[in-house]
């Protein structure tokens, strides 16, 4: 039940972002807010991944070698800054991350 | 162009997007069944919200506990980059009827908002073109549902897939996203003063410390790209 209510709380603010400047055919947004806009994605984003990098699920703080979240992380950023794909920064992080968590025996196998 | 000439370009022309979208489609139906969705939760997800990030987000959260008002704030800011898009594809749709406006905002994803803006900034002169953006709306949610119910197969029939560590698949989407934008001064110290003051701030209740993270980012890209003049080019 809570998952749905979730999926409706998120199908209603989702519409709504997407919906609000074609609800609207003459408002604008202000200078000030369209330049702020630009840098949400950068913002939200780089708080959402570094935490992650630097304190794994369920961890505290791991700045070490056994860390295959920090090494993938700092490849994957190297990925993208060098292909600027999407797809082979997924893939080439993903598969950094997978080698390592085998290579530390983290593996459920 | 004819209607249909212009539905079949769009989304002929999303294909290419839509080979990226299948590993992020695949993976989040199986992390939906990792976190404990049902087929139909998972699939009422993809259907109803439709975007990536957010329900990347959402489910790794679920899946760690957080709070609905967590939830929710956080699929506020991560979507609020269609904000952009929705403002910058407006002189285009503002003289269609609120029967197109409202799905065709619905279905407006960052792929699509992608390849219409191209076909949009085409000198040719075309009524139709609100068709080609419906055909490539219609492409990319036909593919993400059927990537969905890939991933939650497999999802089932892996047993203790959470273990194995998929949540990294967002972080490495994720840089994917950021890295790319970061090409200037103020966009690189804005993702290394979000970064910090996010890790700074991870002790504080119900994930404030992402808002406030966040805040500081923005705060620190606008006040820094004010002090200096706008490169030729640069932004939207």
């Amino acid at each position: 039940m809570e998952i749905w209510l979730l999926i409706l709380g998120m199908t209603a603010i989702t519409f709504a972002i997407r919906y609000s400047l074609f609800a609207w055919p003459n408002l604008r947004f202000p200078p000030l807010v369209r330049q702020a806009l630009h840098y949400v994605p950068i913002a939200v984003l780089s708080a959402i991944v570094v935490p992650v990098m630097l304190m794994p699920p369920g961890q505290g703080l791991q700045l070490n070698l056994e860390n295959a979240y920090l090494l993938a992380g700092l490849a994957a950023i190297v990925i993208a800054a060098f292909t600027r794909n999407l797809l082979a920064t997924i893939v080439g992080g993903m598969l950094v991350f997978f080698l390592l968590r085998w290579a530390l025996g983290q593996l459920p196998l | 162009m004819s209607r249909f000439t212009e539905l079949r370009n769009g989304a002929r022309d999303t294909l290419p997007l839509i080979l990226g979208a299948i590993p992020f489609g695949i993976i989040y139906g199986t992390l939906a069944s990792a976190a404990g969705f049902s087929v139909w939760q998972a699939l009422g997800m993809s259907l109803f919200v439709f975007a990536g990030s957010a329900q990347f987000i959402a489910i790794s959260l679920f899946g760690a506990g957080a709070s609905m008002a967590v939830l929710l704030l956080t699929t506020f800011v991560v979507n609020l980059r269609h904000a952009l898009y929705s403002a910058t594809l407006q002189p285009f749709v503002r003289h269609l009827p609120t029967r197109w406006r409202v799905p065709l905002a619905f279905w407006l994803t960052d792929e699509t908002f992608a390849v219409v803006q191209h076909r949009y900034a085409d000198a040719e002169q075309s009524p139709h073109k609100h068709w080609y953006f419906l055909g490539s709306c219609l492409a990319m949610y036909g593919n993400w549902q059927l990537c969905t119910l890939i991933g939650v197969a497999f999802g089932q029939a892996v047993p203790n897939l959470a273990a194995w560590g998929l949540d990294f698949a967002m972080l490495a989407t994720f840089i994917g996203i950021v890295v790319p934008m970061l090409r200037h001064v103020p966009q690189v110290a804005a993702a290394l003063v979000a970064g910090a003051v996010a890790v700074a701030c991870n002790g504080l209740p119900y994930q404030l410390g992402l808002l406030v993270a966040a805040l500081a980012g923005i705060l620190v890209g606008v006040g820094l790209e004010r002090r200096r003049p706008r490169l030729a080019g640069e932004g939207v």
